[in-house]
């Protein structure tokens, strides 16, 4: 059975002139949530734009709920959620100002559930948007997304600069969410906890490319760090899965992609002893990327 | 049905083996007798706050294991055919790997070890 896809970007490419995004292919299935990871100036946002039909891209195609973005923008839009951090609000209106506003729009609005954010989010209706907080105005702009309903939700860094409880707060509620089975959240973040907790999918972008894309389970079990003890300072075996090698004395610590188990005996065979085989968290997995991609972009300039 | 799963941020083990802990202990303590279903993988998903497909592993591995029962379409279940014995037993190797790497990393000797894990017995 194919799952209908939410997403679907195919090759898309957008020129700037210090920047450039290269062909990027995107799918997210419905009804699963894709984290977008990647460090500042690596194109998440863009790409997020362009999803939105914001920004039209340069070359390729983009489909968002069956609809071609741009083209189809409106169509599309009535049935997604987005939030982005320049995300404006009537600074002199009320709360309940923005949702009579939205309800007016959008036909889908339910009242019950606002309400039910509303009392979870401990937001008081009748209060200015000029005096809330930043957790406040994040978690109001979530409350009027969602209580619309929308099949998509798109959030570019939804989390960033939240306390924890509020944090935990938004997290919770775009897991909630998900009680809806075709219901679909596409999200960036820098905080790679996040991802790595709600995330079905992880895509993860450097310098306007798709490094990987694929389920997070997949993308935790393929890496691992091996502790060797290097008793008679034997050459590492030359594998291709290696992405990094910190020797210290006779303590080598090595960071090995595509993760098999053939690796450790690649090792032992080679003359060292394998002391330890640890699993990495994303954020590590995370560094790691950026470091080698950042020695293979040096590699190519030195070339 | 309210489902308290309590994750530790300072267990390094990855989240799909802490779900299948935590849902093998409300088995093996009989809170979820034989035949018990089991929340629907979005369910506790939504639950949890764990994304799906986390679930959906650790279901899959106690599947494996033998642990529950998976019928698409009809959900999972405690398994009826389930040792218990074997269970415990399997949990308490788990605990002795553990116990194992974290004496290692100490540099406790065997018979060091020995003599702690007598006072337990």
């Amino acid at each position: 059975m194919n799952i209908p896809l939410a997403v679907q970007c195919e090759r898309i490419t957008k020129q700037y002139r210090h920047f450039q995004l290269q062909d990027v292919d995107l799918s997210l299935e419905q009804g699963t949530v894709m984290g977008l990871v990647g460090p500042n100036g690596a194109g998440k946002s863009t790409i997020l734009r362009i999803i939105m039909g914001l920004l039209g891209p340069d070359a390729g195609s983009v489909k968002v709920l069956g609809h071609s973005m741009p083209d189809h923008q409106i169509a599309a839009k009535r049935n997604i959620g987005f939030i982005a951090e320049d995300m404006r609000l009537y600074e002199s209106q009320t709360i309940d100002f923005h949702m009579g506003f939205l309800k007016s729009i959008f036909d889908s609005w339910d009242d019950e559930y606002a309400a039910t954010l509303l009392r979870r989010f401990d937001l008081i209706r009748e209060q200015k948007v000029k005096g809330l907080s930043h957790g406040q105005r994040v978690k109001t702009t979530l409350m009027l997304a969602l209580a619309r309903r929308p099949n998509l939700l798109v959030f570019d860094e939804p989390t960033t600069g939240l306390d924890p409880a509020v944090r935990k707060e938004v997290l919770d509620e775009m897991m909630n969410a998900l009680e809806e089975e075709t219901r679909s959240i596409l999200f960036s973040s820098h905080n790679t906890l996040d991802i790595e907790q709600i995330s079905d999918y992880i895509t993860f972008i450097y310098g306007g490319r798709i490094i990987e894309s694929k389920n997070k389970e997949d993308f935790l079990d393929d890496w691992r760090r091996l502790r060797l003890t290097n008793m008679h300072s034997s050459q590492l075996p030359n594998l291709p899965n290696i992405k990094d090698a910190q020797q210290s004395g006779q303590l080598c610590t090595v960071t090995v992609y595509d993760f098999d188990d053939t690796i450790p005996k690649e090792f032992t065979n080679a003359g060292l002893s394998v002391d330890s085989i640890e699993r990495l968290t994303l954020e590590e997995i995370f560094l790691s990327n950026v470091n080698f991609a950042k020695g293979n972009m040096n590699k190519d300039l030195t070339l | 049905m309210k489902l308290q799963f309590v994750f530790s941020q300072t267990d390094k083990r990855p989240m799909y083996q802490q779900i299948m802990e935590q849902i093998v202990r409300r088995i093996t303590v009989g809170d979820w007798p034989a035949n018990t279903p089991l929340p629907s993988i979005r369910q506790l998903a939504t639950e949890i706050k764990v994304s799906i497909i986390t679930v959906k592993r650790a279901y899959l591995e106690l599947e494996r294991e033998g642990v529950i029962v998976t019928q698409q379409g009809k959900g999972s279940w405690v398994n009826d055919s389930l040792d218990f014995e074997e269970l415990q037993h399997d949990e308490l190797i788990e605990h002795l790997e553990r116990v194992g790497k974290l004496a290692k990393s100490l540099a406790i000797s065997e018979n060091e070890l020995l003599s702690m894990i007598k006072k337990y017995t």
